[in-house]
């Protein structure tokens, strides 16, 4: 085709360029000027189209060449992923320091996995297999995991040859009777879902051993959670955390506008990190993409789809994956910009008209899949918003809400007062209680359905009752309400707070969540039966038994203070009741 | 190329903005200079099209007409950048305001470029600024971002200057460099910044930048921008650690919407612009450190809350790109505390990386925890007390109310030239805690409960 034909600039605003004299389609990857920067059509007109660039654009002027590559937006899928860090178009950030130096430049391309490499290649297909699109047709070792190498999308046919051993990424491994070259690699366009079978229900939580979100609020293998918070409220730090301690068998972070030195973090934190599920460093299950906040915007906008398809991939091969988008506001924010470069009609607050499809489009590529090779797999999509001014009615908080069924509304109100996790236990809501709850009966405890609802009661009963402290004051309450307010702070204190910082209480397994609770129904249940003995409330609450219970949340090996804490806090009841008989 | 055309064809001027049309290709963020009876004026390509260009004034359009010259300079707006600089007073472009010479040095590009995520060294040194409140809980880093959130009429640019004074990496000799940029600010403040610089003798470790209130408000855009070009010279070619301090980012931020709005954008949120966060992301992420190499640029925006609303979008989208803030407080102001530092919403993101065993004590962050805690309880209890008063409460509410008082009048309050230690800091703090029974204390593990506690004061 006309690929070496090449069209005109004639028009340059900011990440937005207007070019006429080739033919393009939308979505098409073209090179902008004699920098051949990257960017993508957005818009056609009668004579001209528009592009958005992925690189600064100072200095582009009218009457350099566009150049059409006729390929939409793709991510190079194979071996190589894991532990890499790309900027928000798959390209590696350690690659462009040594192209270019500590600071971003332009111009540069990279391939988005080694080139060069080799990997031992397995084929698990011999010749003759007839083959349907997604199917293995071979092992790599990436890691610890094997790396199952598919057949793309929209590939099928008859395998005519194909042999193992040591290959790059790029080297043909096999072909298919029609021709098609086999490689372990492929390219995929990021702004379509790659197909699977069937979407199913989930039925698993992603355990992220932090309390609040596990007992309370959680969120299934396969779910969608939305994260909306005020700066300061903890958004970050809970994605981090969620990152580190959950069950995900791979951790797509997509740092989207962000901080750098938040990113920085991260790189310096997660191979240092132990994965408590495979005993590996963290950072080999995990991809990291970091296009920060003085990255530039087009590129933002994109990193979301590039992190949300290389998650798909990794679900294909029949993987749990937890993807993480910090911030969606970013990602939506620089949407806007873009549409308003176009001068489109903007929607609510100055965001385009098609935000809601976007965010739904987006959101709709988690879940637990059917892969077409057979595989269960899924992506679990938790998403940070940061609402302007803390506001959950502005559009990007409720738009989300509309495909998320967990809400885990973070409080500024609550971070002030350094209530880590800041989640606002009232506000928040989790819609997978039901078909989760199997699972809890069999992993956790027959009765957790029925003593997380309790919880939760004594939560709302002390928010009820608040209103009358502030007017009149604890000690007007009558004695067993007294009670409940103190649970309630027990409750506040030692399950819903965690500290992600403390070398122990950042990871809470079920079971410690479970005999948690346990210690504060063994409070509450003791403290009603001195209450009933008669003792009086102030007693009660003046004993020291109840700060036992921050000792065992601190504690590694917490079962063995376990039995001497419960003992501490019924003792101590006990003696109270026989002074007062 | 090297032929620089020049053109009097001026087709519409509107605010700070100049349309101009033009035959040969011009670059988009270009540097233009404009001829006005044998003056200077400078401007920027804002859009860039094939027989116009739009081109954004730096000092005001008043007294162009049709028939300026306009000249396109093929290149990008620049400081000039070496050694000399330092000590210097420059205006909010970068001309001299000192009555020294003009500059000299190798031609820098303000834009900047983004500092690759992967390069960034991770910040972990703590920087001592002499403050308690700082200094414990709020505890600033090297290569951070830490913007002060004020009010009008609050103590801020005392305690940024106080916080350039006193500010130093302790068992570190190097001083800080630091690079002040004022963007709208009063005469008055402006000759009250410079006398402090120049009366301790701190400007020859200083550069200022100073853009007055009646500067032309385009030039606001660019300050920040020469501010941290110098900044990151310093940093990362000669190997400094330089503070920067930059106030009033109000001010900086009308100006942004002033030119959006002579643009004819769309605006987002109160009127703003809505690349509002891009743009200051362009100037917040330019703090940091660089992988093997010793200087580190550390920054505190200055802003004020326009009727101390934290939501507005100014202090709204700054705090979702910095690494925290420090909030001062109108009630502490009122009660006479200075620093009147309201620790409850102020927040430090790296505080955790430069604190702790072997930074600055292995009980830091949890006396912070513990500290917080008890001064949020304590503050809470007012209210009750304002209605039930102060017999109805608990004993250990009565503890929780005495906390947030002596915490307040020992703790947060200190002089002007009061620099503490952090030793002193932290052993203030343990004497606070130790009128609280140490069960109480939830947030501090025994261990160190058994070391710092101070037993003899509760007991009483």
């Amino acid at each position: 085709m006309a690929t070496n034909l090449k069209g005109k600039i004639i028009r340059v605003s900011g990440p937005v360029v207007e070019a006429t004299g080739i033919s393009v389609a939308m979505s098409d990857i073209v090179r902008v000027g004699t920098e051949e920067l990257m960017g993508e059509v957005i818009k056609i007109e009668e004579n001209s189209f528009i592009i958005q660039v992925y690189e600064n654009t100072t200095g582009v002027r009218p009457g350099e060449p566009v150049v059409n590559t006729h390929l939409p937006l793709s991510v190079e899928l194979g071996p190589g992923l894991l532990s890499s860090i790309y900027d928000g178009i798959q390209r590696p950030l350690e690659i462009l320091e040594k192209e270019m130096g500590y600071f971003i430049k332009r111009g540069v391309n990279a391939d988005g996995i080694s080139h060069s490499k080799k990997w031992d290649f397995k084929a698990t297909v011999k010749k003759g297999a007839v083959l349907e699109e997604g199917a293995i047709i071979g092992e790599v070792k990436e890691f610890d995991f094997t790396h199952k190498v598919m057949l793309p999308n929209r590939v099928s046919g008859k395998i005519a040859e194909i042999k193992s051993g040591s290959f790059t990424v790029t080297d043909i491994v096999g072909k298919l009777e029609d021709g098609t070259e086999l490689k372990m690699s492929h390219f995929q366009p990021v702004r379509v879902a790659r197909n699977f079978k069937t979407k199913l229900a989930p039925a698993e939580p992603l355990t992220t051993g932090q309390r609040v979100y596990d007992v309370f609020f959680p969120v299934a293998k396969g779910g969608v959670a939305a994260l909306p918070g005020p700066f300061g409220a903890g958004k970050t730090v809970t994605q981090q955390a969620i990152a580190k301690w959950s069950d995900a068998d791979i951790v797509i972070y997509v740092g989207c506008g962000e901080r750098g030195n938040e990113m920085t973090e991260v790189l310096t934190d997660f191979p240092k990190l132990i994965d408590p599920k495979t005993g590996k460093a963290l950072m080999e299950r995990t991809v990291l993409i970091a296009n920060t906040s003085n990255m530039p915007v087009a590129a933002r906008e994109a990193s979301i789809y590039v992190g949300i398809t290389i998650a798909e991939y990794y679900r294909d091969q029949g993987l749990h994956v937890a993807l993480m988008a910090d911030s969606t506001s970013r990602w939506a924010e620089a949407m806007r910009e873009i549409s308003s470069r176009l001068e489109e009609m903007p929607g609510e607050e100055g965001y385009p008209a098609y935000l809601s499809t976007r965010l739904a489009n987006f959101y709709e590529r988690a879940g637990l899949v059917t892969t077409l090779n057979g595989e269960q797999g899924s992506i679990t999509a938790i998403g940070a918003v940061s609402p302007a001014g803390g506001d959950f009615s502005e559009p990007v908080t409720q738009n989300t809400l509309r495909v998320a069924k967990c809400f885990w509304a973070l409080d500024a109100k609550l971070a002030e007062k350094r209530h880590y996790w800041s989640i606002n236990w009232l506000n928040s809501y989790s819609l997978y209680h039901e078909s989760l709850r199997e699972y809890f009966k069999k992993t956790a405890d027959v009765n957790w359905e029925f003593k997380v609802k309790e919880l939760m009661n004594i939560l709302q009963e002390e928010d009820a009752l608040m209103e009358i402290v502030q007017l009149v004051g604890s000690d007007s309450l009558p004695e067993s309400q007294q009670i409940t307010l103190e649970v309630a702070k027990i409750i506040r204190e030692h399950l819903l707070q965690q500290n992600a910082f403390h070398e122990v209480d950042r990871f809470c397994p079920l079971e410690k969540s479970n005999d948690l609770i346990d210690l504060v129904f063994l409070f509450r249940d003791s403290a009603i039966k001195a209450l009933e003995a008669g003792v009086p409330a102030k007693d009660i609450l003046e004993t020291k038994g109840q700060y036992e219970i921050a000792t065992v949340k601190l504690e590694l090996d917490y079962k063995k203070v376990l039995g001497k804490t419960q003992k501490a806090i019924t003792s101590e009841m006990d003696e109270l009741i026989k002074r007062y008989k | 190329m090297a032929v620089k055309i020049e053109y009097k064809t001026i087709s519409r001027v509107a605010g700070p903005l100049v349309f101009v049309k033009k035959t040969h290709p011009v670059g988009y963020g270009e540097l233009v200079e404009l001829k006005i009876n044998g003056e200077q004026k400078f401007g920027q390509v804002l859009e860039t099209a094939e027989d116009n260009v739009v081109v954004q004034l730096f000092e005001g359009t008043s007294g162009i007409d049709k028939d300026v010259t306009v000249k396109f300079l093929d290149e990008p707006l620049t400081l000039k950048l070496d050694d000399s600089i330092q000590g210097r007073i420059l205006t909010g472009i970068g001309k001299p305001l000192d009555n020294g010479p003009a500059l000299v040095g190798a031609k820098t590009e303000i834009g900047g470029a983004a500092i690759n995520p992967f390069s960034r060294g991770l910040p972990n040194n703590f920087i001592q600024t002499g403050i308690s409140s700082i200094d414990l809980m709020t505890t600033l880093v090297r290569g951070q971002k830490l913007p002060i959130f004020s009010g009008s009429g609050l103590s801020h640019n005392d305690l940024a200057l106080q916080i350039a004074r006193q500010a130093k990496v302790v068992g570190d000799d190097s001083e800080f460099l630091v690079i002040f940029a004022a963007m709208g600010i009063t005469n008055e403040d402006a000759l009250k910044f410079q006398r402090s610089f120049e009366e301790s003798g701190a400007i020859k470790n200083a550069v200022l930048f100073i853009n007055k209130a009646d500067d032309p408000s385009v030039e606001r855009l660019v300050t920040p921008r020469m501010a941290l070009t110098a900044a990151e010279y310093f940093a990362f070619e000669k190997g400094k650690h330089v503070l920067v301090i930059m106030t009033d980012m109000t001010n900086y931020c009308e100006s942004l919407r002033e030119i959006g709005a002579a643009r004819e954008e769309i605006p987002g949120r109160r009127g703003y612009p809505g690349y509002m966060y891009t743009d200051l992301a362009e100037l917040y992420e330019r703090a940091g450190m660089i992988k093997g190499k010793p200087g580190s640029v550390t920054q505190i925006p200055i802003l004020t809350m326009p009727g101390d609303d934290k939501t507005h979008p100014i202090p709204d989208l700054t705090g979702y790109i910095t690494e925290g803030q420090v909030q001062l407080g109108r009630e502490l102001h009122r009660k006479n505390i200075y620093p009147s530092i309201d620790v409850l919403p102020s927040l430090s993101r790296l505080m955790g990386l430069g604190t702790g065993k072997g930074k600055t004590r292995e009980d830091h962050k949890k006396v912070a925890d513990q500290v917080f805690a008890l001064y949020a309880e304590g503050k809470d209890l007012r209210g009750l007390v304002a209605i039930v008063g102060e017999e109805a409460l608990s004993d250990r509410d009565k503890r929780k109310l005495n906390f947030a008082k002596i915490f307040e009048d020992r703790f947060l309050q200190q002089g002007l030239d009061e620099n503490r230690s952090f030793q002193d800091t932290i052993d203030l703090a343990w004497e606070l805690l130790s009128t609280i029974p140490r069960e109480e204390l939830v947030k501090i593990d025994n261990k160190l409960k058994d070391i710092y506690y101070v037993e003899s004061k509760s007991k009483k």
